[in-house]
């Protein structure tokens, strides 16, 4: 057992410096995708057929396809299509925010749709005009009723960028990956890994209630 | 002075016409009650009003717009017309007081200090000047139609219109409700009421009229309406209901 613990010791540089990564992609694609999300929303609430059309598609294309095939599209498929060249951590949080801005724009429509449609009638009959009658009843509302599942797409997302490591930018995953390479310890890497995930992911749950009963006790 | 004027005014959802030419003038200061079984139209010909329900075909001029007119600037029609709704509707992100204030300030310009002025004396009238900063969801039922009610008079409204406001109420709160829809017909305020509170109907109304499939059946004072209706329909309603 104590072998075990001095191996733990030995991956932990390499690991932790994956756990960074693996962080800040999550970071990064999250504020993409919460922007993407809303403006996905927006268009799929709007009036105008052609905004809604892009949604749909966008929405459809994401949802139809699996992650790993969408990083394997935007990474190799598309970068020689346009011959650019991106890095593997930029097509990473491309992939992963494109990703979640679907699934994030789709939470949003639900919140809103979750409003009492009285909220509108009542702003309305006032002579309030429907963007304000958005941003000041209607939104307030539903960002409390979404903050849940925003939240806990916040997690899918941290745990998808382990899909990423297939196009090998060095998050947590590709760095286990590389110590099994070269030492073909996997039992006891990926066990470091998975717990390494579970931590982090089980402190973010934690912290999430704790912003929820927060925000409930307002 | 006539403050509403509806002219063969349909409404379809669909295939289901369900206002089949209406047609009604209310004069400044009159106070107009609805009744009718359900699904006869009232409430949807009440929505017509301030345009929550797009009319079909026909006019609705109110305050001399015709609100029906494409280029009619709605909000500014109802910013002229204060609405009570069944489920009150009151913004449970906001306190009671930012209920009332909100539309003023976003839409009169009025100062924050003076919407408040405006809020603190409307509650007052109301009753509620002690529950300025409590939350919707924290008062009974009552207590929340008058805030909505309140809510409405901030913005100075010619026209009120209440839809069913006491349908939604425990019996024991149907009366608090009832005594501030009373002062405010005292006060002279041009009102359209769909109401099931005959008792109401028949003490405060100067019109009373009786809609059905569409249809107004039947219309005059309180009197000739409950004390002798002409209409077979009206008849079999109010037998009913009394």
């Amino acid at each position: 057992m104590s072998g075990f613990f001095e191996y733990v010791g030995q991956c932990m540089p390499q690991l932790f410096m994956g756990m960074k990564f693996t962080l800040l992609m999550t970071v990064c694609a999250l504020v993409l995708a919460v922007i993407i999300g809303m403006v996905a929303c927006l268009f799929s609430i709007s009036k105008m057929k052609p905004l809604n059309w892009i949604s749909g598609i966008y929405l459809s294309v994401i949802r139809g396809t699996p992650l790993m095939v969408q990083a394997f599209f935007i990474y190799f498929g598309l970068t020689s299509a346009l011959g650019i060249r991106i890095s593997a951590f930029n097509a990473a949080i491309l992939v992963l925010c494109l990703n979640a801005g679907a699934y994030l724009s789709e939470i949003f429509r639900s919140g809103i749709a979750a409003v009492n449609k009285g909220q509108m009638e009542a702003a309305r009959s006032l002579g309030l005009p429907y963007g304000v009658a958005m941003r000041k009843i209607i939104l307030p509302q539903a960002i409390r009723i979404v903050i849940p599942s925003v939240l806990n797409q916040f997690i899918i997302t941290l745990k998808d960028t382990s899909i990423l490591s297939v196009i090998g930018c060095g998050e947590l995953m590709r760095q286990g990956q590389q110590i099994i390479a070269y030492n073909f310890r996997a039992f006891e890497t990926y066990t470091i890994v998975a717990v390494m995930y579970y931590i982090v992911v089980v402190v973010l749950t934690k912290v999430f209630q704790v912003i929820e009963r927060g925000l409930a006790n307002k | 002075m006539i403050k509403v004027k509806v002219e063969q005014l349909k409404k379809s959802f669909g295939s289901l016409e369900v206002l089949k030419g209406i047609d009604l003038e209310v004069k400044e200061g009159e106070v107009v009650c609805l009744i009718g079984p359900s699904g006869s139209g009232k409430s949807t010909f009440l929505r017509c009003l301030n345009k929550l329900e797009e009319t079909t075909a026909g006019t609705v001029i109110v305050d001399d717009n015709d609100i029906t007119d494409p280029k009619c600037n709605i909000n500014k029609v109802r910013e002229n017309i204060g609405m009570v709704f069944q489920q009150f509707n009151l913004f449970p992100h906001l306190s009671v007081l930012e209920n009332i204030m909100l539309a003023p300030v976003d839409r009169k310009k009025m100062t924050k200090a003076e919407a408040k002025e405006t809020a603190e004396r409307l509650l007052a009238t109301v009753g509620l000047a002690e529950k300025a900063g409590e939350y919707p969801p924290n008062l009974s039922g009552g207590q929340q139609q008058r805030v909505a009610i309140a809510r409405a008079l901030a913005m100075n409204p010619d026209i009120m219109l209440f839809d069913e406001p006491t349908s939604a109420l425990d019996p024991e709160m149907v009366g608090e409700v009832l005594e501030v829809m009373k002062q405010l017909a005292k006060d002279g305020m041009t009102m359209i009421v769909v109401t099931h509170e005959m008792g109401f109907a028949r003490e405060v109304a100067d019109r009373v009229i009786f809609m059905d499939g569409g249809y107004i059946v039947e219309q005059g004072t309180p009197d000739a309406v409950f004390g002798n209706p002409q209409n077979k329909r009206t008849q079999d309603f109010l037998n009913k209901v009394l």
